[in-house]
């Protein structure tokens, strides 16, 4: 297939991806009966024109729950994707900027955290903190911001000795002034595409989290939750615990095929 | 030289993370309300508080505890009542089995299907195998063990569910962690075989008359594992954190299954031990790549910068 083709269908593939996100978006803005709402009577429906989705072990909507899931899913994983995207830009351009002891200081908290698989550190922490929503979105972001704290460090070592720089140092501008208005708008690029990458692991994360009910405790609804809910009654009930996955699978997909749009965008390697 | 700096580097790492579990115990927590079971009396807290040396200075403490660290002494777990790490030990052999078996699986078909990408790049491949990949690399592991289950033992009844045996109950957990490796490194390895056919020094192979296998062998496929390798070893890293959850899945009794029911009981002897075993062991995985790596590369080995 020749490169114009290729190009053109990527476009496609990327302006699909963008759609569905925008989907997923709408919906989870979409004003939906309780999710929370138990009818016993009701439990363990197929999917049929009252409950589209079925319903679940408590007679709750499938599709209602889905929906709030996606709110709190995406929620939390947004909020930990910005906090950690805070701290790690931070910590990056104090560690590439001023460097010395700073840099020495920083990085070698970074790699002391490398010594542990993100999960398993993130379990700890909660085994610690215990459980909840705040807790969560802390949890997560511990686990990512070292990755935009070395990506930053590494552009901003770059930039650093670069002429505008040097100009907005030789004019009188203080570090804080220099790290804000100079280099940051210069890193917005690769910072922007970590955090989408970074926004489709942390769902995948959080719903690991709640699947082991360390995450969203019940009644609240996560994607997550409600697979270990529904896998219980995987033989009676397929519904239970296709929809949740496949939630999951979608919108991963999506952030990732937008991810990697936004990289060849930004990056000038073929 | 490089052996002892990379062996430094390790010994390093693993002081980093007893230092992460001293701090994150210590410092978010009360250990001594973490290490006395649900219900203890003030008295009890107090006595364990003095035990302990929570009333001595921090870095007193912290020198206490890689002591005991060192020594392999996490303390008794109060749900089996025997110690920490031998529970844990126990448990290593089936979950290095499901990494271990997850890990040549998933390499061998994601070595397979992205040598297809990079030889047949045709409608197949765009359509099929391509999409594939992505679907597999963006789900979840657990979730596709449920539907694995669903599929393979509630529906066609062929395989068992969960739990432990032989090799049938190895199949489904570690075909479900071998998807993601699988996809993962059929990417990334098309795409470096891609780059690596428009070298050089792959024309001047081509040029003298070499056969088309031989140069792919030869000239291609052995310069593009370099990133392959890399990518191998961050997933092996990560695979001994990332089967806790299929562990959990499939009923695995492995040391990731060990610990998150640790972690509901409270159980904070085991799940001390647990996490540094796991480190220990990422820590090891990693070692061994950077060397394999020098071995692979020669260029590194010699003190030159890359």
């Amino acid at each position: 297939m020749n490169t114009y083709l290729m190009r053109a269908s990527g476009r496609v593939v990327g302006k699909s991806a963008l759609l569905l996100l925008a989907v997923v978006v709408l919906l989870t803005l979409a004003p939906l009966s309780p999710p929370d709402h138990v009818v016993l009577a009701e439990r363990l429906q197929a999917p049929g024109a009252t409950h589209w989705l079925g319903t679940d072990p408590l007679g709750r909507d499938l599709l209602s729950r889905l929906l709030a899931g996606a709110r709190i899913t995406l929620g939390l994983a947004l909020s930990a994707v910005a906090l950690a995207g805070l701290v790690g830009t931070l910590v990056g351009l104090l560690a590439g900027y001023a460097g010395g002891i700073w840099d020495a200081l920083l990085m070698r908290l970074v790699d002391m955290q490398l010594a542990l698989p993100t999960l398993l550190l993130a379990l700890l922490v909660i085994a610690v903190l215990g459980p909840g929503v705040g807790n969560l979105v802390c949890v997560l972001a511990l686990t990512g911001w070292t990755r935009y704290a070395r990506i930053v460090r590494g552009q901003a070592l770059m930039l650093r000795d670069r002429e505008f720089i040097l100009s907005a140092h030789a004019i009188g501008a203080g570090a804080w002034r220099i790290m804000l208005r100079h280099l940051l708008p210069n890193l917005l690029a690769p910072v922007l595409v970590i955090a989408t990458l970074e926004l489709a692991r942390l769902i995948v994360v959080e719903s690991a989290l709640s699947y082991l009910g360390l995450g969203v405790q019940p009644p609240t609804a996560s994607w997550g939750r409600m697979l270990a809910e529904g896998q219980v009654y995987l033989a009676s009930a397929w519904w239970v615990v296709t929809f949740p996955g496949l939630a999951i699978v979608l919108s991963v997909l999506c952030i990732n095929l937008a991810g990697d749009r936004l990289r060849h965008r930004f990056d000038p390697r073929p | 030289m490089r052996l002892i700096k990379t062996l430094a580097g390790a010994c390093l790492a693993v002081f980093g993370a007893v230092t992460i579990v001293f701090c994150v115990t210590r410092l978010l927590g009360d250990p001594a309300a973490l290490l006395l079971p649900l219900g203890a009396s003030d008295a009890q807290l107090q006595a364990l508080r003095q035990q302990l040396g929570l009333d001595q200075p921090l870095w007193l403490q912290y020198g206490h505890f890689l002591r005991q660290a060192l020594n392999g002494d996490f303390g008794t777990s109060f749900m089996q009542g025997r110690p920490a790490l031998a529970l844990v030990l126990e448990r290593l052999p089936a979950t290095l089995a499901l990494a271990g078996s997850s890990l040549t699986l998933g390499v061998l078909l994601g070595g397979a299907m992205g040598v297809y990408l990079a030889v047949r790049p045709g409608r197949v491949s765009r359509w099929l195998v391509q999409p594939l990949l992505l679907a597999c690399q963006a789900t979840p592991a657990f979730w596709l063990g449920i539907m694995a289950t669903l599929l393979f033992s509630v529906s066609l009844g062929w395989l068992p569910t969960g739990g432990y045996g032989g090799v049938r109950h190895l199949v489904l957990p570690a075909l479900t962690l071998a998807a993601f490796i699988g996809a993962s490194v059929a990417r990334l390895l098309a795409n470096s075989l891609q780059q690596a056919a428009n070298d050089d020094h792959v024309r001047t192979a081509r040029a003298m008359g070499l056969m088309p296998t031989q140069v792919f062998i030869w000239h291609v496929l052995r310069n593009s594992l370099m990133p392959v390798l890399t990518l191998v070893g961050i997933i092996a890293g990560e695979l001994l954190g990332g089967s806790i959850v299929v562990e959990t899945v499939f009923a695995w009794p492995g040391s990731g299954r060990l610990l998150v029911q640790a972690i509901a009981n409270k159980d904070f002897p085991v799940i001390q031990a647990a996490v540094l075993v796991v480190a220990v062991l990422f820590v090891s995985v990693n070692t061994l790549v950077d060397l394999l790596y020098g071995w692979l590369d020669p260029r590194l080995s010699q003190g030159g910068k890359r």
